[in-house]
């Protein structure tokens, strides 16, 4: 028996219910002609956007032109088939997470936290680690249940790898900021290739953030979680003594 | 503008505060040199290109003779005394060390060494003083923006893609071409060598990245009659050697501060005071302006609680500079508008700091850095908090712009992005250009007051850094919440104490003939 299923359809809102107006801007590597302007309409019609009007078009030298556009999409989706990996976690405040971490672990929870590889990029990691915090979250320092050892930036897997080891991490956080070429990925995978070749993997809950990091990438990865923006210390903490507590449950 | 109120008598206060805690510093630390000062000096004299294995020469140089335990008296007399013996030039000395066909030793006239030493630094510096007229002439015959300079920033990876991008945006309106540098290459003790087209985050800095993007620079300022200025990153483990190799290439700016790599790169605190007076010493004398690097303090310390540690270091990173032979108008001292947007009255504060800055370094060709920490994904709002930089920096009259991009927390700026942010900023210039003439700060007002209040903050910090020295105040997290310690840090290992005999040419000639 087929479950049933309200179908929820929706696509963007202008100013009236299934306008589907959108707008975007790009640029095209020609000079501006009238050639190059309906090249830019008729791109956006591929990509699937009806009655597009050129609002803007301006030649940028070097033989590039700049497009601001509007159109209708054509396209709509059922939200009541989407569902989005998230860690499945109540996120919870600083006094309960300590409360908590004391009452299943009895001992401080050990996070090692770096910026690996060539990533220069600290702003996450301090923003999640360092007392300080972010937008008046504290940080993981300021947790007396917490043992924050922030490694900084540019740090080697092989070190982070090490120090966890010497450190007995139960949680290694990794900040990946820099993704041009998509070198976050090499480092990651790198990081979690090491970590399983020392046979530690299973050991540690292994943590990954930055700005264009998602959950969804990060298991994708061999992760156990990732955050983007707009996540604070307590949310990675609340994870992990969650993550913990499921592990240890048996 | 009518100026701020603010009391003389502290700004001299501050000052001579910061000279004692930059001359002590300076006086520790003379008695040594390191492997990239000995690397620089060797690249002065001629030394250029890669072993097999794409080792730099100077590098194989400097480790040969510090396997024959001979470094500690400076390179430069050492390789001068053996091309005088062999009849070779310095790069063929270093071939044939390199081949394994030659073993340094001290020279046997350890006089006559120092005098053809002298003679080839004496024609390298000709070189460079050359490369200073060559710029002058340019700019007098092209013609230069008026301040606030448009600073952008190119990061492809590629050195030919990036040029494809700096001439773009010299033509839409950037005065300053800045070519950001791989990710990581600050932590390398070598520089790569050759044109480049694979990087991450940046473009490695080489010479020959640097010849090629100089030249590309001169023929689009000549084609649009302004002078690009060409910026690179003089900072990390080998400071001096991109100083030197800047100083032939004719660049104009570099990246300069005297700590940064401490605080920052966790680069250790004696190797990053030693590179940074050599490095400034050839930035000085080949008139290129440095930039300091205090608007990171604030991207980890809060803006408004740690705007007087910004001035603090500001007057510390001048009288390096001082000591380095740098001019006022080649101090590029750096602060940054990175205020909370949320906290209100945030704007008067920018203003009252930027001001302040101007203030206390009249001549400085100061450098105002864009909001970053608080911009979002929401690229809308993200405009208007450029907009708002824009409007800071015209009416206090800063002199290097560092375009803001509103794609800042997305990623490395597309075309487009550095094309809307120049509008936004040439739009807000013209049409605020007189802004600062009708305008008067209230006396006593909240402007002024914040300005005072920071200058006094200043004025404690640098008494407290005085008493304590600087390496101890850093070892406190004073600058960035950031603790370092005189033994931590990377690079240590390439420093090294001179011994009594300590020849080097080139800060002779170089300290007498800044401008």
């Amino acid at each position: 028996m087929t479950q049933q299923i309200t179908e929820n359809w929706v696509k963007p809102y202008g100013d009236t219910m299934n306008d589907g107006r959108v707008q975007l801007s790009f640029t095209l590597p020609v000079a501006l002609d009238e050639n190059a302007k309906e090249a830019a309409r008729q791109l956006a019609l591929e990509m699937g956007l009806d009655e597009p009007a050129v609002v803007h078009a301006e030649d940028m030298g070097q033989g590039f032109s700049f497009y601001v556009l509007y159109g209708q999409c054509k396209h709509r989706v059922d939200l009541s088939r989407i569902k989005v990996a998230k860690p499945e976690f109540e996120t919870l405040d600083k006094d309960a997470i300590n409360a908590l971490i004391a009452e299943k672990m009895g001992r401080k929870m050990v996070v090692l936290g770096a910026c690996i590889e060539t990533d220069a990029h600290t702003v996450g990691i301090d923003a999640i680690m360092n007392m300080k915090g972010y937008n008046g979250h504290k940080g993981l320092e300021s947790y007396h249940e917490v043992r924050a050892i922030n490694m900084g930036a540019q740090v080697d897997s092989e070190d982070l790898v090490a120090r966890a080891i010497e450190e007995q991490a139960d949680v290694i956080l990794v900040s990946q900021v820099v993704t041009q070429k998509n070198i976050h990925l090499d480092n990651l995978t790198r990081l979690s290739d090491l970590l399983e070749a020392e046979g530690i993997r299973d050991r540690v809950i292994l943590v990954v953030g930055g700005p264009r990091i998602s959950h969804e990438l990060a298991k994708e990865l061999g992760y156990d979680a990732g955050f983007g923006t707009k996540s604070y210390a307590e949310d990675v903490a609340s994870f992990a003594i969650h993550e913990w507590t499921k592990r240890h449950a048996a | 503008m009518t100026q701020l109120n603010l009391d003389q008598g502290q700004i001299d206060r501050a000052r001579e505060s910061a000279r004692r805690i930059a001359h002590r510093v300076f006086d520790d630390m003379s008695q040594y040199t390191t492997t990239t000062v000995e690397r620089a000096t060797l690249r002065l004299m001629g030394v250029d290109g890669v072993d097999d294995n794409q080792i730099p020469l100077p590098n194989r140089l400097v480790a040969h003779l510090q396997e024959q335990k001979l470094l500690q008296h400076g390179a430069a007399a050492i390789v001068a005394g053996a091309m005088d013996e062999y009849g070779l030039s310095a790069q063929q000395v270093a071939e044939a060390v390199a081949a394994g066909k030659l073993v340094l030793g001290r020279p046997k006239n350890d006089k006559a060494a120092r005098q053809s030493a002298e003679a080839i630094a004496a024609k390298m510096c000709e070189h460079i003083a050359t490369q200073r007229t060559v710029r002058a002439q340019q700019i007098e015959k092209v013609g230069e923006a008026r301040t606030p300079w448009l600073y952008l920033i190119v990061a492809t990876g590629n050195i030919y893609e990036d040029i494809v991008q700096a001439r773009a945006a010299a033509e839409q309106g950037a005065d300053i071409v800045a070519v950001i540098r791989s990710t990581g290459q600050s932590l390398l003790d070598y520089v790569p060598y050759g044109a480049t087209t694979e990087g991450f985050g940046g473009t490695y800095a080489t010479q020959e990245n640097f010849r090629l993007m100089r030249a590309a620079l001169d023929e689009v300022g000549a084609k649009i009659g302004r002078y690009i200025r060409l910026t690179n990153y003089c900072s990390g483990l080998c400071m001096p050697e991109i100083a030197a190799m800047g100083a032939m290439e004719r660049l104009d700016m570099m990246l300069n501060d005297s700590m940064y790599g401490i605080i920052f790169r966790d680069i250790n605190m004696k190797r990053t005071f030693i590179d940074q007076f050599f490095s400034r010493m050839v930035n000085a004398y080949a008139g290129i302006i440095i930039n300091t690097g205090e608007d990171n303090y604030l991207t980890t310390a809060d803006a408004f609680d740690a705007a007087h540690t910004v001035l603090a270091s500001q007057l510390i990173n001048e009288q390096f500079a001082w000591i380095s032979g740098l001019k006022p108008d080649q101090m590029g001292l750096g602060h940054a508008f990175e205020i909370n947007p949320d906290l209100e009255n945030g704007f008067l504060w920018e203003v009252a700091h930027a001001q302040l800055v101007r203030q206390v370094f009249p001549e400085a060709c100061l450098k105002y850095m864009p909001p970053t920490k608080h911009m979002t994904g929401n690229i809308f709002k993200g405009h208007v908090q450029d907009a708002l930089f824009n409007v800071v920096s015209t009416l206090t009259g800063q002199n290097i712009h560092l375009l803001g991009m509103m794609t800042e927390a997305i990623h490395t700026p597309f075309i487009q992005d550095r094309f809307l942010a120049i509008q936004n900023a040439k739009y807000v210039f013209g049409t605020m250009r007189d802004l600062h003439e009708e305008v008067e700060f209230r006396a006593g007002g909240r402007i002024e007051s914040r300005a005072q209040q920071v200058l006094a903050e200043t004025v404690g910090i640098l008494g407290e850094i005085e008493k304590i020295g600087l390496p101890a105040a850093i070892g406190r997290g004073t600058f960035a919440d950031i603790s370092r310690t005189m033994d931590g840090g990377k690079g240590l290992d390439g420093v090294i104490a001179k011994s009594p005999d300590y020849y080097n040419p080139f800060p002779d000639l170089m300290l007498a003939g800044a401008n």
